[in-house]
């Protein structure tokens, strides 16, 4: 006989889910539905009023070139910077879960860069690719003009996904290494027995049985890289050269902080959040059917 | 060295006097004053209040750096909404018409008023005071920390091209910049291209040649103002230092790149910037061993009439829903700032200028400008009072400048990077700049200008 638990009455649990209701609700749902009211209306910075001005917010937006600049720039960002953090934490997880010498070491190492703030290790990016006092001066010495983040759009695009790619290969090797070890040693040893070699090994074992982690990173990767973008951002290139890095998260916060555009800022967010929804449903639609869980 | 030692003994006055500070038999009315300078200048800011608590008994303010002006105006505004805000704030210059509109304020004028305490507007520089008044000269809010920008030229480098003056004119300056190039210097003059920029490159070029930023009087007469920009003095201006930074006469120095402006002048790598007196400062402290350098105004095209510079800066701003109490308290302070004594103590320990002519004439009866380190910078006084400011020369009332200023680098970048055309660059900049222009008029539907 299975033996299951059961509330008597539905009230006790709808009672058990409140907190979590009221917590989600108070830092979700309402602040939400604030932004989704205020991109319905021009409101005046000091809170002297507003005016309804319908989808108004939405169509001048939706109409400003800078703006699908801006859509463009994050997208591809998102795609380089998400692909780049995880072939390289893929590769490394995957380098330590063989036990090569030192593996230790590069277990807890690998994972510092995740514990630094994006606007500290974009500060520390800056120096790094300056190009006239940083380790790129040296390639500028070289190549002269080689290297110029200050008016070449492309260099200043690559130095953010650099800087982000640094950070997120932290984030997402813990991940890959906790699913590595998660594969029965007897898997892996028994293909060995069999005469298959490492790479052989990783295409036919690990990475089929790892696919349910990749999905996951890929989910946060893609979502962070719209959101956790900003601190890098702001302090390395602040979007410029001529609007060629002004993601969109950031030029929400440059349009409502700087700009006390609170109702175009509004907008701007609900679109990113549309965006974010249907990337995810686009992932878990069509690229989890190649998930296999276990 | 006495200016100097008096600086620091008002520093060590004042600190000293609030570690003995008694509890009073009255506690004294407490108020709050944001302020947006950081690090150094967040420092004279913290010992100018406490010189102000030590000066009397009745009130005490507590002064906060919110880190820089966006974020002391952003906090304002979250903190106004929540019925939280601060008596006193400093706001930046280009704050000023989103300020005016707000209805969050009180008029400084007439709080000083009813406070019984007589200011001399006249007093101010007028260029000085017309930016922060209305359109009928009545002052909302007490200018502050002011400056205006300054052309710094090495005398060295000039003096090995035959040259003992700076040069006065665009034309001069264009001269002598390919004499620094050919006598090997590798950056003549340098510059840098962001929204901060905005500034000494378009506001001030364009109030030196009595060239409007947008109609209505830039503003002063109403919120339809717009952007002409695209077809003033400034499209020759641009179309110069795109083509003198082609001839490898200018170059972009910025903090991004490895080395800011005032940096790579300080070190000698570049012989001539624009910036700010409130620079003059940091020069002097950071320079080479030994490099003789000088100030000089702002240069204009031959030919030109020359008019007053604009002021830069921040102004403190008193706002409403506060207790009476609190008000009297706010006056104290307004006026202690509007003391010329005061005006010494601020000037030494920071680069910005006094804003009164009396505050001026009492740091020249104590010899303060006669020598270095502050000498030189009598001629920002002399920059902001070239001429009486005209219906231009005012000042800039746009909302959102912010904004505007974001558009002025982001094309002035895609304009150096060959992207586009000078011409095609300031008339997106005029489009773009319209745009933010017009939303900030449908914000504040049927309302004018105070």
């Amino acid at each position: 006989m299975e033996k299951r638990v059961t509330f008597s009455r539905w009230t006790i649990g709808i009672l058990f889910a409140v907190p979590q209701l009221l917590l989600i609700f108070t830092f979700f749902y309402w602040p939400a539905g604030q932004a989704v009211y205020w991109s319905l209306t021009l409101q005046q910075p000091w809170g002297g009023g507003n005016i309804w001005v319908g989808l108004d917010n939405f169509r001048s937006i939706l109409s400003n070139a800078d703006y699908w600049n801006s859509i463009s720039a994050s997208l591809i960002f998102a795609g380089i910077s998400t692909g780049l953090a995880m072939f390289i934490a893929l590769v490394l997880a995957a380098l330590t879960d063989r036990q090569l010498a030192g593996s230790r070491l590069y277990r807890v190492v690998l994972i510092w860069p995740y514990g630094i703030a994006a606007p500290a290790l974009a500060l520390a990016f800056r120096f790094i690719l300056a190009p006239e006092a940083g380790f790129m001066a040296v390639v500028n010495q070289v190549w002269p003009g080689f290297w110029d983040p200050g008016l070449d759009g492309a260099d200043a695009m690559a130095s953010i996904i650099v800087a982000f790619s640094w950070k997120y290969v932290g984030y997402n090797f813990i991940f890959f290494l906790a699913a590595f070890q998660a594969i029965p040693r007897s898997l892996i040893e028994a293909a060995a027995m069999d005469g298959s070699g490492v790479i052989r090994r990783f295409w036919d074992i690990q990475f089929p049985l790892i696919t349910p982690t990749i999905f996951f990173l890929l989910v946060i990767n893609i979502t962070e890289s719209f959101q956790d973008s900003f601190g890098i951002v702001d302090i390395m290139t602040s979007g410029g050269p001529a609007n060629a890095t002004n993601l969109m998260v950031y030029k929400i916060y440059s349009d409502g902080f700087k700009g006390l555009d609170y109702s175009g800022a509004a907008a701007q967010s609900i679109i990113l959040m549309m965006l974010i929804i249907v990337l995810t449903i686009f992932q878990f639609r069509f690229i989890e059917r190649r998930v296999h869980y276990r | 060295m006495s200016i100097f030692k008096q600086g620091l003994a008002a520093l060590a006055a004042g600190a000293f006097s609030i570690a003995l500070a008694q509890p009073a038999a009255a506690e004294p009315v407490k108020f709050d004053f944001w302020f947006g300078l950081s690090g150094d200048l967040a420092r004279v800011v913290d010992t100018l209040c406490k010189n102000f608590n030590a000066s009397q008994a009745d009130y005490e303010v507590v002064c906060t750096s919110q880190g820089n002006y966006d974020a002391t105006l952003q906090n304002t505004i979250a903190a106004f909404r929540a019925g939280k805000q601060p008596a006193v704030v400093q706001v930046y210059d280009v704050g000023t018409a989103t300020m005016m509109l707000s209805g969050a304020y009180k008029p400084a004028d007439k709080l000083m008023e009813e406070n019984g305490y007589k200011i001399d507007y006249a007093d101010y520089f007028p260029g000085i005071a017309r930016y922060y008044a209305t359109s009928k000269g009545e002052m909302l809010s007490f200018p502050f920390n002011s400056s205006t920008p300054l052309m710094y030229w090495n005398k060295d480098a000039f003096a090995k091209i035959g040259k003992t003056e700076a040069p006065k004119t665009w034309e001069d300056v264009a001269t002598d910049l390919k004499a620094l190039k050919d006598a090997g210097y590798e950056c003549p003059m340098a510059i840098n291209i962001s929204a901060n920029e905005s500034w000494q490159l378009m506001e001030q070029f364009s109030a030196l040649h009595n060239q409007p930023i947008a109609t209505k009087n830039n503003g002063y007469d109403g919120l339809d103002a717009r952007l002409e920009v695209n077809k003033t003095k400034f499209v020759q201006y641009v179309t110069d230092l795109k083509k003198w930074y082609d001839a490898g006469l200018i170059k972009i120095k910025s903090k991004d790149l490895g080395q800011d402006m005032v940096q790579s002048f300080a070190t000698g790598t570049c012989q001539v910037i624009l910036t700010s007196v409130g620079d003059h400062g940091t020069v002097g402290r950071t320079q080479k061993e030994g490099m003789n350098w000088d100030v000089a105004e702002l240069p204009v095209y031959a030919g030109t009439e020359r008019k007053n510079s604009l002021v830069g800066g921040a102004s403190l701003w008193v706002l409403s829903g506060k207790s009476d109490a609190e008000y009297k308290g706010a006056a104290a302070f307004l006026n202690f700032i509007h003391d010329p004594k005061t005006a010494l103590f601020w000037s030494t320990n920071t680069g910005y200028i006094p804003v009164t002519k009396s505050g001026f004439d009492y740091l020249k009866s104590q010899g303060f400008y006669d020598k270095a380190p502050y000498k030189g910078r009598e001629v920002a006084i002399a920059s902001l009072t070239a001429s009486e400011p005209t219906e231009i020369t005012r000042g800039i009332r746009l909302g959102n400048f912010t904004q505007i200023r974001a558009e002025f680098g982001t094309q002035m970048q895609a304009i150096f990077a060959n992207k586009v055309s000078v011409q095609e660059g300031l008339d997106t900049l005029v489009k773009n700049g319209d745009a933010i222009l017009e939303r900030f008029q449908q914000t504040y539907p049927g309302k004018t200008l105070p």
